[in-house]
């Protein structure tokens, strides 16, 4: 791509993490005084981008022009001083300290050695006098609202000269007046000649704010659009990548058959949901059925797997299994009820790393046993050797630390946890982020055969193409709420994106 | 008064408390007994606690940092058996070995530090056998008590400051004082100090400020390492020998300060100026004790042992509260 002197231009750069490529040829240009929007699905590689670009992970190939010269950093530190600023949406200062401090910490004027406080004082008046921020830069910082710790956060980069501002994020929990305020300052910024890196997943965002947009998709360059030249459903089509020809061939193999969904659903939600998290919402779920979940990130998919699983708990509603109310308030009741879940986060909040296979297999077993009741070695040993032949877990022992394991193989050890506690629904939150394509495959299959056993199966994937080969019926969410329910033919990319675009 | 209220900055709420509590036991010792209130008492107050007092100024840091040192109690002792090794078996003079021993209480604290940093090792495990270390090493010079009785250690000790006709403070009163107000400027007025703060209010945001975490952990632990050297010095001065049983548990003494000062155990909020006081409201607890003169020793530790979980308390509401917010 031929541009007007890009300040930043990445050209053609690769990460590899064990068993993804987190990166693969990616290219990017920024140019000056211009807001650039940095969009995709979870796993696509947005901030493996900036950590990349800002020396926190070391590139494998490719090369980084910065105003022109090979750029090359080994810290976010280091980048600063180079003047690329990042800043989080988890706010990256000290709250304990204040305002003032936060801005000068470290650089704070002095007199013979001690700070000058007045001048700090009056130097970060100054700063924030710039972002037409009014503040007592002598409180906390820990005492303003999210919104103003993000705007100090720029303040210090502006004082700390950045030419490059990266915001990660930075609308994620800032209501809707904050965010306006935000986006004052970022076009008082891009007016002052700074450039911004933005990176977020709301759509309307930015179509109001940014010049240019550009997808990554499963680590790859989807490509760089102007805002103004693309639509909403061509954007989404883009961030939900439309094809996935590999195993197109499968999807001959679901069968559509309705004979079973009569009567009273195995699963039935009434009106849950819970103030700021999700509006109320209906789910009929049945036996050998699988539900696919769609919609874009941050849209309410995992909102509505939390509430039915009881980590986060209803303020409305109630869930009826075979027809009789039951009460979840925690995930201990849901095992109890014979639910699963495979979240999101396989790393954080799926597997313990340091235990083997068979240990975390055998976890969910041992909940439901009650945790003083010793489940014979030699019991779980076959057990534990049944799933990885039933799953193709690919390891040399069940000994092995699940760490040691690639991400496919991972997902399939939680998978087998919760088959050996036999749920009657299993729900599954991207299980194929982050696996390589084979894996996928495999997962995507295996959520086909266990439907047929007899599982109630609720799928959320961000893979558009995947959700619909592998479910019967498609509920598609978006800011915050339910808005479509789809079944039979109407399942196709076109009404979901439809549904997504629509304002 | 709403207005005045609201200016108050919340974090400070345990400092103002434990101020309120150190005037409430002075005020209530006055009614009860009419000597407590004389400057006497408050001189020895001051010399009697000086070197818990000179080792939870150091603390103070560590525990602001997000640490902390258990080592203090130990290498003040070492330190204490150091001089009276360098004295009475080497016959170095002071000018050599009061440097000497001040130089030894920096090294090793960097070196915990060190460890600290570089290992990522916690600072609970690595001081505890920095405290073991330190016992040890003591009792390898001598079993016993060492009496010094160098002149310049027995003349130093009688020098003070006249402030009426009786009444003199004594010079490890002195240097109790000259180090709090080291702490009190190192905190509030250099980078050092600040720098302390911010890695106890969040590490991982410090070092992406781009703070020098590495070098200020291995300072902060070096500073209290250099108190608890000086702590050993004033010891020496107020019992004239060297012993390697001395105090024990004084660092859990010098943890209690700090906190019922007002330092939050968690880091990243705390006062030298609080620990002050801290030191001061756990000698008045046993001064009233001994001005009751019919209770056991016990009862200070018992109400030393409620204040301090009062403290944890208020901490916990308020922490929670502004977490809240």
């Amino acid at each position: 791509m031929i541009t007007a002197n890009p300040i930043l231009a990445i050209n053609r750069l690769c990460k590899d993490f064990p068993g993804v490529k987190a990166l693969d040829n990616v290219d990017f240009f920024l140019r000056k005084g211009e807001i650039h929007a940095l969009m995709g699905e979870n796993g696509a590689g947005k901030s493996v981008l900036v950590k990349v670009l800002t020396g926190v992970y070391k590139r494998d190939k490719g090369k980084i022009y910065f105003e022109g010269k090979p750029f090359y950093v080994h810290s976010p530190k280091e980048a600063q001083e180079c003047g690329i600023s990042t800043v989080y949406q988890e706010i990256n200062l000290v709250p304990n300290l204040s305002v003032a401090e936060n801005i000068y910490l470290n650089r704070q004027p002095q007199i013979r050695g001690f700070i000058d406080w007045k001048a700090t004082n009056k130097k970060a008046e100054k700063v924030l006098e710039r972002l037409d921020l009014k503040l007592d830069v002598k409180q906390p910082l820990g005492s303003f609202s999210i919104a103003i710790q993000q705007m100090v956060a720029i303040g210090r980069a502006l004082d700390l000269d950045a030419k490059v501002l990266i915001l990660d994020e930075p609308t994620s929990s800032l209501n809707v007046k904050e965010v306006q305020q935000l986006f004052t300052i970022m076009r008082k910024l891009k007016s002052l000649g700074h450039s911004i890196i933005f990176i977020t997943h709301f759509i309307d965002q930015v179509y109001e704010i940014s010049d240019r947009i550009t997808v990554l998709r499963n680590g790859m360059l989807v490509g760089e659009f102007l805002t103004d030249s693309i639509d909403r459903v061509e954007l989404i089509a883009k961030l939900m990548g439309k094809k996935l020809a590999e195993f197109s061939s499968e999807q001959a193999e679901i069968e559509q058959g309705d004979e079973n969904k009569q009567g009273i659903p195995f699963l039935e939600v009434q009106g849950l949901g819970k103030k700021g998290l999700i509006e109320p919402f209906d789910l009929r779920m049945y036996k050998r059925e699988v539900l696919g979940l769609a919609g874009l990130l941050g849209s309410g998919r995992t909102e509505i797997a939390n509430l039915i699983f009881g980590i986060d708990r209803a303020d409305k509603g109630q869930i009826l299994l075979n027809g009789k109310s039951v009460n979840i308030s925690n995930p201990h009741d849901s095992l109890k009820f014979g639910f699963g879940l495979c979240p999101e986060d396989r790393k954080s909040e799926g597997i313990i790393e340091d235990l083997s296979i068979r240990e975390n297999i055998i976890l969910s077993l041992q909940v439901k046993k009650g945790c003083f009741k010793y489940i014979k070695r030699k019991i779980q040993e076959k057990l534990v050797s049944k799933y990885i032949d039933m799953l193709k877990i690919k390891t040399p022992d069940m000994e092995q630390a699940i760490k040691n394991l690639s991400g496919g193989n991972q997902q399939k050890v939680i998978v087998a946890r919760w088959l050996a506690s036999n749920p009657g629904l299993l729900i599954m939150d991207e299980p194929t982020r982050g696996i390589d394509v084979g894996a996928k495959a495999e997962i995507q299959k295996l959520i086909l055969e266990l439907s047929q056993k007899g599982m109630a199966i609720l799928f959320i994937s961000s893979e558009l193409e995947e959700v619909i080969r592998c479910s019967q019926k498609v509920v598609v969410v978006r800011d915050k709420a339910k808005i479509a329910e789809l079944t039979g033919t109407q399942i196709n990319e076109h009404t979901i994106m439809n549904k997504i675009a629509v304002v | 008064m709403k207005l005045l209220f609201k200016r108050i900055n919340r974090k400070k709420i345990p400092l103002y408390a434990n101020f309120i509590i150190f005037v409430l036991i002075y005020a209530l010792g006055a009614i009860f007994y009419r000597k407590f209130l004389s400057l006497r008492v408050f001189v020895n107050l001051l010399t009697d606690n000086s070197f818990l007092g000179i080792t939870a100024v150091g603390m103070t840091l560590v525990i602001i940092s997000g640490g902390i040192d258990l080592s203090v109690g130990s290498m003040m002792v070492f330190t204490t058996m150091l001089i009276a090794l360098f004295t009475e078996m080497l016959h170095l003079p002071p000018i050599v070995v009061l440097p000497a021993v001040v130089l030894i209480g920096v090294l090793f604290g960097s070196l915990m530090g060190g460890l600290i940093h570089f290992f990522n090792a916690p600072p609970f495990i690595v001081t505890l056998s920095g405290m073991f270390l330190a016992r040890g090493l003591g009792f390898v010079i001598s079993l016993d008590s060492i009496p010094i009785k160098h002149k310049f250690y027995y003349n130093a000790s009688q020098f003070g400051i006249q402030l009426t006709e009786k009444i003199r403070m004594p010079i490890i009163a002195i240097i109790f004082i000259a180090v709090v107000i080291i702490g009190i400027i190192l905190s509030h007025y250099t980078k050092f100090g600040r720098n302390t703060y911010a890695i106890g209010g969040n590490e991982q945001s410090a070092v992406l400020m781009g703070l020098p975490v590495g070098r200020i952990k291995i300072m902060i632990y070096a500073f209290s390492g250099m108190c608890s050297a000086l702590a050993g010095i004033v010891y020496v001065l107020y019992t004239l020998s060297g012993y390697g049983l001395a105090y024990m548990g004084l660092e859990l003494d010098s943890v209690a300060s700090v906190v019922i000062g007002g330092t939050l155990l968690t880091g990243g909020v705390g006062y030298v100026e609080g620990t002050l006081v801290g030191v001061l409201i756990q000698g008045l607890i046993y001064n009233f004790i001994t001005f009751q003169g019919n209770l056991n020793v016990w009862w200070a530790k018992i109400v030393i042992g409620l204040l301090l979980l009062f403290f944890i308390l208020m901490q916990r509401t308020f922490s929670t509260r502004t977490a809240a917010n």
